[in-house]
């Protein structure tokens, strides 16, 4: 019984962890108590599940659990008075028995079409510095820990922990809401609404640590978010997201070998590619292009539609690519864009060019730490000939950190190469 | 919750309206506004700042008290408005209609700590 506990609560994924926190943060209007409660409740069911058996939904148990332990702490507290007027206890006072699912809960529910939603809104709120608005969301939204935030932005870990932390005492002290925001304010809370998506599936499309490459999870909640904040705000950039997630996404069955190791691009067998995601890709993109406010999502849609409009990598049309990544450097002029724009001139102008230009970037500090950029540098050296310095760029790429799947096709790139 | 709506002025443009802010009616009219709204807790509105009284320690730590305006600082306190609202975005949202945020001046929202 002790085992299947256990293997319960190992059971809860990140995906289910993030759903709680959104539940007890939308109840509580505080991360840090759901966290703490949630915690807890796990703690409990370790204790209680060998003796009564795993409930049928641990989920609800969990959810019913961690609301009656924040309650009692909410009590104990000194701001009572304040924190209870919130809260309404009345509809509290009938705890229902554990396992049930908490009728309040209805009522919250209906109103929105994503518990996790108003954790989005909620991380991504104008009165957060925007760099910590990100950190936040990838904390709570993805459930990624501390460390694995700190990867997926470039950044050391003790500077992710402060604006985690920074973060969530605004949430709190300025009340913060845990509901979505209102039509009127939506407008104003998209382009960091939609950074945070975007990152979010960047974490899933190619993981900054572990064993494994790709988190389908990640890149399938990324989606399954986009898809409803386009609905409640339809505009050239939404969509223009969408499309950039769907094309990318169709990619997928062809970007891990059978070992779990990344394909390349070039050598993907396209024929494995989701024809249908790539088609409902590309007319997103041509709707958002048409669009008068198109900028920069719609520009990274355009670059993914001309990929997968190649049936071959030789017919990839990179002088379109290289023009697209131009434009994009008008909208945004960061140095992972600019690492795009060199890989797409080398390969429509020449290696020699591409390499000139990502030679231009070496003194970026962002860049020091990014792989891709010591492999784009690696590739295009090894297209030159240049061995030595291919083999000293991919050393460069492997001491940074990432994914086993990625060093180990590194690595194995390396040895050809030396 | 409890926020304070703090309306900034400049000390470069202390009379309001004269300067190009907003004028003493529009900021009747928003009080009556967020008045009937019942969210208001209190409100006050103040003289100018050139109507101010200093009182601080000197180096002795005796209290000293003095006229102001001081020039270190540029911006002051016109008025406020003590609200209880659902949350930020509530606040915000009459910081917004408050012509204390009109061109001229700025409105800081403080959540009122829970003392």
């Amino acid at each position: 019984m002790t085992s299947a506990a256990h293997r319960a609560v190992g059971e809860l994924d990140r995906d289910a962890r993030s759903r709680l926190i959104a539940t007890l943060a939308r109840r509580f209007g505080d991360l840090d108590l759901a966290e703490d409660m949630l915690q807890e409740a796990i703690a409990q069911a370790l204790r209680t599940w060998p003796d009564t058996g795993v409930p049928s939904s641990p989920e609800a148990w969990l959810t019913t659990t961690a609301k009656r332990k924040a309650l009692d702490v909410v009590r104990r507290e000194s701001v009572l008075a304040q924190k209870l007027a919130r809260l309404r206890l009345e509809s509290e006072r009938d705890v229902p028995p554990a396992g049930f699912a908490d009728p309040a809960d209805h009522a919250l529910d209906s109103a929105v079409p994503d518990e996790r939603l108003g954790l989005v809104f909620a991380c991504t709120h104008p009165v957060l510095k925007p760099e910590d608005r990100v950190a936040v969301t990838l904390r709570f939204v993805a459930g990624l820990t501390t460390a694995e935030v700190a990867h997926a932005l470039l950044l050391p870990v003790t500077t992710a922990a402060q604006r985690i932390v920074r973060a969530k005492k605004r949430i709190r002290s300025l009340g913060v809401s845990f509901e979505p925001p209102r039509a009127r304010d939506l407008d104003e809370r998209k382009s960091g609404v939609l950074r945070v998506l975007y990152l979010l599936y960047s974490e899933g499309f190619a993981r900054s640590a572990g064993p494994q490459h790709i988190r389908d999870d990640l890149t399938a909640e990324a989606i399954r978010l986009t898809r409803i904040v386009r609905r409640l705000m339809p505009c050239a950039e939404t969509t223009g997201l969408l499309s950039l997630l769907l094309l990318t996404e169709s990619r997928r069955p062809a970007r891990v070998d059978a070992d779990g190791r990344p394909v390349p691009l070039a050598h993907q067998d396209r024929t494995q590619w989701d024809h249908d995601l790539a088609a409902e890709g590309m007319r997103l993109a041509e709707a958002a292009a048409a669009a008068p406010d198109a900028a920069s999502y719609t520009i990274q849609a355009a670059i993914a539609a001309v990929h997968a409009e190649a049936t071959a990598p030789e017919s990839t049309d990179w002088a379109q690519i290289a023009v697209l990544y131009r434009m994009l450097e008008a909208h945004e002029g960061s140095p992972v864009v600019r690492v795009g724009r060199a890989v797409a001139v080398g390969r429509a102008f020449g290696p020699a060019h591409g390499l000139r230009l990502l030679d231009a970037l070496t003194d970026t500090p962002a860049l020091a730490r990014y792989r891709p950029y010591h492999v784009a540098r690696a590739i295009t050296l090894a297209e030159l000939g240049d061995d030595e310095a291919a083999a000293d760029a991919y050393r460069k790429a492997l001491a940074l950190p990432g994914n086993d799947a990625e060093d180990d096709f590194l690595a194995a790139t390396l040895a050809r190469t030396d | 919750m409890k926020y304070a709506l703090l309306l900034m002025g400049h000390i470069d443009d202390p009379a309001c309206g004269k300067g190009g802010g907003a004028s003493p009616d529009e900021f009747f009219a928003f009080d009556q506004e967020i008045t009937a709204a019942g969210v208001v807790v209190s409100s006050f509105a103040l003289e100018d700042p050139d109507q101010s009284v200093v009182v601080r320690s000197d180096d002795s730590g005796e209290r000293v008290v003095s006229s102001g305006p001081f020039a270190e600082v540029q911006e002051f306190v016109g008025g406020g408005y003590i609200i209880d609202v659902a949350d930020i975005d509530e606040a915000i949202a009459w910081a917004r209609k408050s012509p204390g945020s009109a061109l001229g001046g700025h409105v800081e929202i403080r959540p009122v700590a829970p003392y």
